[in-house]
């Protein structure tokens, strides 16, 4: 074991290394580039023995990557913003082929106009793709998370691929302290990817993707259903079993101090640190505040929020707009519990959350006057 | 907890400046982060990196509005961008300047120290790139780093003969600074 002051990108290039994938097709694009370079770095330099695809564009990294891990072998990808856009065809594609692929997203606002910086429109844009979606706070979460990733994608009771959604530059570009885990510790956690179905298999061939009718359709995408169901108890028992070899637990959400608050706060990702400072300030003050962190946002932890909102009026903030009808988080929150709940849409294409910010939402919640407002916007 | 923010222009190694400043004081112990301004990467163009050290672990995720000390790797960035934005009553700047005194900078009162980085540069690693002797620099005025753990970590993120050459010139600064004082 190690601590490494280094960037998410970095931390999550280590993670894949040490999952030991077998194919990684990828397409560079800023902010994720760095993944694929340290991968390319890893490959290249012999530490790492995978096959390394130079694809010519996002839709057909996604496409390598399917054809790989339908033929049985373990699979890392990484993307950002246009290259998630561009390859939306094969990533619904993915989850019906049920191809555990695990896919890192350097999360980027959507053009246009063209902006390189962070926001989650681009991977909340594909929330009914059929993906499990974990959102990472630090680095050192984004470097456990994709580890973890692949024992949840090839869990026999769920087949899916996943996506580890890091904020771009605010995590994928910043160093700080993250703790790598040794190869051997990562084996004995992770061990190879026995493949339960695979077209390859000359004793058993199959077929994936094929035409399915009326009479067939259906069927196949409840069982998406139901896996990404099976998903919430494999996410838990993995991060708890991660947390008993290696000291650091995960969950589907995490509560802060939302046990007697009176406002909580809703939040997917690397605003969740600077929110928890906030509530730690607000705290000294008397203020009754609370954070419920979305870690992940599919499979929707429904039953987890509803758990641990009580009669909370709930402030939801969203790097990401529907528009006309508000965030993806509030609409997901709306449509599971009853508590007021209110929307704040913050932080598109990179605009700075700062604790001011935050501490407005509060201040709003207390008195609200409209159910979806913009945050941080010029007068 | 300090927040520390750099000038430079594309191509001079402001990022990296700050990312080195973090991995030395985490060596000694400390909680760092450090990140760019997230700008498009232009040669030339003004750049402008973060670093935070703290006794604690470091859960801000916004950029620094309020810095205790600026570090200038190019003086000419004075007439583009407000060097002193937000900085502390007691903060002081760091330039790199053939000049002695910056009068700008002294009109509004503000502790500043300069020195001329360029020209160790130029004499002791061939080339006008100051990061790393802006880092024993601020090591000298401030002791926020100490000059071992800098140029341990400027050992670990150089090939060998840049590192040499940039820990000679870093600790050359550092050591006339300290002898002065």
């Amino acid at each position: 074991m190690v601590v490494k002051v280094i960037s998410s990108a970095e931390a999550i290039a280590e993670a894949a290394k040490r999952a030991r994938p077998d194919v990684i097709p990828v397409y560079p694009i800023t902010p994720q580039t760095k993944i694929s370079e340290k991968l390319a770095d890893y490959v290249a330099d012999g530490e790492l023995d995978a096959h390394y695809i130079k694809v010519e564009s996002e839709h057909s990294a996604m496409s390598a990557a399917i054809g790989a891990s339908g033929a049985g072998v373990r699979v890392f990808t990484a993307t950002s913003s246009q290259g998630l856009a561009y390859m939306h065809e094969p990533v619904f594609a993915a989850a019906g082929m049920r191809v555990p692929i695990v896919m890192a997203d350097a999360n980027r606002a959507l053009s246009s106009p063209i902006n390189i910086w962070n926001d989650q429109q681009d991977s909340l844009a594909e929330r009914d793709a059929g993906w499990i979606q974990i959102y990472a706070e630090t680095g050192q979460e984004a470097f456990d998370t994709t580890i973890q990733a692949f024992k949840i994608a090839e869990n026999k009771n769920v087949l899916l691929p996943v996506m580890v959604c890091v904020d771009g530059f605010i995590l994928t570009h910043t160093v700080d302290p993250v703790e790598l885990i040794d190869q051997e510790d990562i084996d004995e956690f992770l061990p190879p990817y026995e493949p339960e179905h695979s077209y390859l298999d000359p004793e058993d061939p199959m077929s994936l993707g094929t035409l399915a009718d009326p009479d067939h359709y259906m069927e196949i995408r409840h069982d998406i259903e139901v896996a990404l169901e099976n998903a919430k108890d494999v996410i838990t028992e993995v991060g708890q079993e991660f947390g008993e070899k290696f000291g650091r637990s995960y969950g589907l959400v995490e509560e802060y101090k939302t046990e007697d608050a009176e406002i909580i706060l809703m939040a997917m990702g690397s605003i969740c640190d600077t929110i928890k400072d906030v509530i730690d300030q607000q705290r000294e003050a008397g203020v009754k505040v609370g954070l419920l962190r979305v870690r992940v946002y599919r499979p929707f932890p429904k039953e987890a929020i509803k758990a641990a909102v009580g009669d909370a009026t709930l402030a939801v903030l969203d790097k990401d707009i529907s528009f006309s009808a508000g965030g993806a988080l509030y609409l997901d929150t709306k449509s599971a519990v009853d508590n007021p709940t209110y929307n704040y849409i913050v932080g598109l294409g990179g605009r700075d959350i700062t604790p001011s910010h935050i501490e407005e939402i509060i201040e709003k919640t207390k008195n609200p006057e409209k159910d979806v407002e913009w945050i941080g916007l010029k007068e | 907890m300090i927040e520390i923010r750099f000038h430079g222009r594309g191509g001079q190694g402001a990022v990296t400046a700050a990312e080195i400043l973090a991995k030395a004081v985490f060596e000694e112990g400390k909680y760092s982060q450090a990140f760019p301004s997230f700008g498009v990467e232009r040669r030339g163009a003004p750049v402008t990196a973060f670093a935070r050290i703290s006794d604690n672990p470091i859960r801000r995720r916004y950029q620094i509005y309020e810095p205790k000390y600026v570090v200038v790797l190019d003086e000419t960035l004075a007439d583009v961008v407000n060097l002193t934005s937000g900085l502390k009553d007691d903060g002081s700047v760091l330039v790199n300047t053939e000049r002695t005194t910056i009068p700008s900078l002294e009109e509004k009162n503000i502790e500043t120290y300069t020195v001329d980085a360029t020209q160790v540069a130029l004499d002791t690693i061939g080339r006008n790139i100051v990061n790393t002797i802006m880092l024993g620099f601020l090591s000298a005025k401030t002791g926020v780093v100490s000059i071992d753990s800098l140029l341990k970590i400027i050992d670990d993120t150089f090939p060998a003969k840049i590192a040499k050459s940039n820990k000679e010139a870093t600790e050359a600064v550092y050591n006339a600074c300290v002898e002065q004082k």
